[in-house]
């Protein structure tokens, strides 16, 4: 599984023999993952293969069993890494009770966000004008996931780590997830992107990561 | 306030918590109306005997709005478990038991305070006499946060299991006892003319034990259930 290392660019993240149990079984790895600057791994594995418990563990929200992670070539430190790998999971983390705008607020004020844009133009740029202040409740699931994707715009972090950002978007989102991922990648950013087979709708090739149960 | 930083990303947190509460005031309103009417059965049961009912008002009304707490507990983690709002608490760059401490101060402002501003009126109802009322006021608010943040350590340990309520009605309510003694001791004393303040001060120590401690406590907890 290990993954041939292109020396043209700076590694931005790494990971080496990383690999996951879940009550002594194997969920994934050992496995070595590089991502440079500029590029996109797609993981790709069947359901149940362990691409979510990778992103988690990547996140930092799960324990690996072993294995180390470096960040620019530094051993990974969360509390200095926090804010710079940016999870998009399938509970998108927003509040139902709130607006796009006002969720966007909130996840700015505990990230920070970028200088160059503000919360309204991010929920423009995913095509959500006009709902600005609906409940997100009341929206569909595909502008739930447009709302979480525009906090990836808002916010500043290198490593987008992105769980089945396709799933329940329409043909016009899924080619606005192809622009940010690319427009992110333009600007020195990585992601890893999970999809689970066959299809997958990122322009060009992106390198792969095959996960197997 | 720079954005991100951590004055900011408290200010949002607690904001967006007191908001979603506001959004939800038929909830804050419920453990209200729980508190007066167990409060009011109390009468019935006992009969209409004022000097039975001063001698015993303190005790109800504290017992009370314990309960009443009680019932409102399960919001405070589980809605941001199940919706992943937590899991983006955990990857900001922020400390983590800062932001969950935030989070318990938004719940006791949305439920207890509440409470403290209808206990006066409860104990009036029960013959409290008027000194030993305020006396009242203030062992709840210094009580109604001791038991907040014991119950947020509790609500975060059983976070992960399914119909935890009752489980957590089992844990907390042993820990509330010297709580309960405390706070009923200090109103007692001041309805006998007594010196009140030693037994709040008490509570004024454990608080600001808890106030440390619980949130940091609650953040492993968390962590640990969503490693699960």
């Amino acid at each position: 599984m290990a993954i041939r290392m292109d020396t043209s660019r700076a590694t931005l993240f790494e990971a080496r023999g990383l690999h996951f149990l879940r009550q002594d079984e194997p969920v994934f790895g050992p496995l070595d993952v590089r991502l440079h600057a500029g590029e996109v791994l797609l993981v790709e594995g069947d359901n149940g293969s362990g691409k979510t418990t990778l992103l988690r563990v990547i996140a930092g929200l799960l324990h690996a069993d072993g294995g180390t992670m470096l960040l620019q070539g530094k051993p990974l430190d969360r509390d200095q890494a926090q804010g710079r790998l940016l999870l998009l999971a399938h509970q998108l983390g927003l509040k139902g009770d709130l607006s796009p705008l006002e969720n966007l607020r909130v996840a700015a004020g505990l990230y920070g966000h970028r200088a160059d844009i503000s919360p309204r133009e991010a929920l423009h740029i995913v095509g959500l004008q006009g709902y600005e202040h609906e409940p997100v409740r009341q929206l569909s699931a595909g502008q739930k996931k447009r709302a979480a994707l525009a906090r990836l715009l808002l916010l500043s972090a290198d490593v987008w780590l992105l769980d089945e950002p396709f799933a329940n978007l329409d043909r016009e989102g899924i080619a606005l997830v192809n622009r940010l991922i690319e427009e992110h990648s333009a600007s020195g950013g990585a992601a890893m992107v999970t999809s689970h087979g066959a299809v997958t709708f990122l322009h060009g090739e992106p390198r792969r990561l095959r996960l197997s149960a | 306030m720079r954005p991100g930083s951590l004055s900011a990303a408290c200010a949002a947190l607690l904001r967006r918590d007191l908001l979603l509460a506001w959004r939800r005031r038929g909830d804050i309103a419920l453990p209200v109306l729980y508190a007066l009417i167990v409060a009011t059965l109390f009468p019935f049961a006992l009969g209409p005997d004022p000097a039975l009912l001063a001698s015993v008002a303190s005790g109800v009304v504290l017992v009370t709005v314990l309960l009443s707490m009680l019932l409102a507990f399960d919001a405070l983690f589980r809605p941001d478990l199940e919706d992943g709002s937590l899991e983006q608490l955990m990857l900001a760059p922020q400390p983590l038991a800062l932001m969950l401490g935030m989070k318990i101060l938004a719940h006791w402002l949305s439920t207890a305070l509440p409470l403290i501003i209808i206990a006066p009126v409860l104990a009036s109802m029960l013959h409290l006499p008027g000194h030993a009322n305020a006396v009242l006021v203030l062992a709840l608010l210094v009580a109604t946060p001791l038991l907040s943040l014991l119950g947020s350590v509790l609500v975060a340990l059983t976070a992960g299991t399914r119909r935890s309520g009752m489980l957590l009605a089992l844990m907390l309510l042993p820990l509330c006892v010297p709580v309960v003694i405390f706070a009923a001791g200090a109103v007692s004393a001041a309805q006998l003319s007594l010196p009140w303040i030693a037994p709040i001060a008490w509570l004024g120590a454990a608080l600001a034990l808890l106030l440390v401690l619980a949130p940091l406590a609650c953040a492993a907890a968390l962590r640990i259930a969503i490693d699960a």
